[in-house]
């Protein structure tokens, strides 16, 4: 049986973000993409379950970068069995996530998997999360803030997370999707000489797919936000912002 | 008939949650302006008794042992069912674990546009204008709304509770389970609270916390160090605790735990909303990192632009000294 793991690329956060003169997307050409930490759980986590139940793992994209590959090779060098890559005019596009549910429907329908694994969120889902999006196109049963699953008799057991350490746990009948936020180890390493090797050996299934009439979110503009510039900040040396820390807090009796 | 701004009641444990109250209190304002009227959608096991307190004018219960804990599908199934008949010009659901799961999926189910992560929700020339915040609290998108009836998954802590009307209670309108709920493919639900854990952080009066800027976990010595010099306990932001680095039980922030200690001293963080809204309301914040935009000094009191181990290496000279 199948599991099927939903990775998309983002823009890296840590970097610094400008936005494009249009006013309703990131300037693409200085967004560096990195894997979506979430996606990466999700991959972890349809890992473990398979190891235990024997599944295959099949790791499915949007290329809306051009640099997928990388990502998926990488999947497959952690032990994905199947990577499938979706190709279109919508290259260097902030897809919605309910463009992208609607491009994931119909492989995900072909594969027919037991469970759809992807994060729990991403930095640009301004219109809602993808795991529940998929669950509601799928008419699938659905949990998200995943931090642990384990497949029991026919069903998955989930275990989602509330706040202040309150978890849910359900269970839900299969098929279903899962919205991962940490997969119960942190995800593992692969070696790049590994990931190497399988670019020789392995291939990725690509897939040309028609993009929908509406690509993008309703985005009237963006804008950085304004920093409300309440930090004080301290300047000099390490040792002298050391020494005005110590001040600071033993002005407050804190030391 | 007069429109409606629709909120979706979160409880756990049977009460509702503070988010609920904001959502309300953002219903009322909204409502003011639009002379529409303000209702809330309160799904549970035996829920009724919580209906007097909402500040709303019309309260929609549904009661059914399936919605007990507001599970994913059915309580997604519920409003799904409703909305369609309703049709509420907003509906106002929290952004959090419960309603994300909700949120996107009614949205989606019914093909009503959806902003997710809202901070703001306001009137301009007439419009109504949500803000979500993206990318990492980096960036604002700005959605102007047009007139069809929008799904709003709102932050928690955004909006402020007040503004209400106390007045009367609302009318109390009950409503019978949705067919949908015989047919969930969602079985057991429970609900599990933390063990108890070696240290609890909502306790302590001072904090250090780590973030990602760390790099590894051998660092965290250093860190913990620093905690321990300055009386503090250790803390994380999100990334470390699923790494396993650290315990569950010492994570700040949406996910994790609320903090308000007298001293939050935050190394390497950037300052994710999810981590913000976990640590603000800290009397004294003192925030170290590289990057001059971090958004954790947009709610520090003090804040170096500097390498955290050169501090942290400082200020051990000088404690250990």
């Amino acid at each position: 049986m199948t599991i099927v793991v939903v990775m998309e690329q983002v823009p890296d956060v840590v970097e610094e973000l400008a936005i494009a003169p249009s006013g309703t997307d990131l300037d693409r050409d200085a967004v560096s993409y990195v894997l979506n930490e979430y996606d990466d759980h999700a991959l972890e986590e349809a890992l473990l379950l398979a190891e235990a139940s024997g599944d295959e793992v099949v790791a499915v994209g949007i290329d809306t970068t051009g640099e997928l590959d990388q990502t998926l090779y990488t999947a497959l060098a952690k032990g994905a069995r199947r990577a499938i890559k979706l190709t279109g005019d919508f290259e260097g596009t902030w897809l919605s996530t309910r463009a992208a549910a609607r491009l994931l429907v119909p492989v995900i329908q072909e594969l027919g998997p037991r469970l759809v694994l992807t994060g729990v969120q991403a930095p640009d889902d301004l219109d809602g999360q993808l795991a529940p999006t998929l669950a509601a196109l799928l008419g699938w049963p659905h949990a998200s803030v995943v931090i642990g699953s384990e497949l029991v008799d026919g069903l998955v057991q989930v275990r989602k997370e509330l706040w202040g350490g309150i978890t849910m746990t359900l269970e839900l009948e299969l098929p279903a999707v899962l919205g991962v936020q940490a997969a119960r180890q942190a995800p593992r390493y692969v070696p790049i000489s590994r990931v190497r090797q399988v670019m020789r050996e392995a291939s990725i299934e690509t897939r040309e797919v028609e993009a929908p009439d509406r690509l993008v979110p309703a985005v009237t503009a963006l804008r950085v936000p304004e920093q409300a510039g309440r930090a004080e900040i301290l300047t000099g040396s390490s040792a002298e912002i050391a020494d005005r820390i110590i001040e600071l807090l033993r002005a407050r009796g804190l030391l | 008939m007069t429109q409606r701004i629709a909120v979706l009641v979160e409880h756990l444990e049977g009460q509702p949650t503070d988010v609920t109250f904001e959502l309300l209190g953002l219903a009322r304002r909204i409502a003011n302006t639009d002379g529409a009227s303000v209702q809330a959608y309160l799904f549970g096991e035996r829920v009724g008794h919580l209906a007097e307190s909402l500040p709303a004018d019309s309260v929609t219960v549904v009661e059914h042992p399936a919605l007990h804990h507001l599970a994913p599908e059915p309580t997604a199934r519920v409003l799904a069912a409703l909305l369609p008949a309703d049709l509420p010009r907003l509906l106002l659901v929290p952004n959090t674990s419960l309603g994300m799961d909700v949120a996107a999926w009614v949205a989606a189910a019914l093909e009503w546009p959806l902003v997710a992560y809202c901070q703001a929700l306001e009137h301009r020339e007439s419009r109504l204008v949500a803000t979500a915040q993206l990318f990492g609290g980096k960036i604002l998108a700005d959605v102007t709304l047009d007139e069809r009836p929008t799904v709003i998954a709102a932050l928690a802590g955004a909006f402020a509770a007040d503004a209400v009307n106390p007045g009367a209670p609302g009318q109390i309108e009950r409503r019978d389970a949705p067919a949908e709920l015989a047919a969930l493919r969602t079985r057991s639900v429970v609900l599990e609270r933390p063990e108890a854990a070696d240290v609890d952080i909502t306790r302590a009066e001072k904090i250090v916390a780590v973030g990602r800027g760390i790099e590894s976990k051998d660092n965290l010595e250093l860190a913990e160090q620093v905690a321990q010099a300055l009386g503090a306990v250790l803390a994380a932001s999100r990334p470390l605790v699923d790494a396993g680095w650290l315990p569950r039980s010492r994570q700040v922030g949406k996910s994790g735990l609320k903090v308000k200690p007298k001293l939050y001293f935050a190394l390497g963080i950037s300052g994710a909303p999810e981590h913000l809204e976990g640590m603000k309301d800290a009397e004294l914040i003192i925030a170290v990192n590289k990057d001059p935009k971090a958004p954790i000094f947009g709610v520090a009191d003090y804040g170096a632009v500097a390498d955290l181990f050169e501090v942290s290496e400082a200020l051990l000279e000088r404690l250990e000294g």
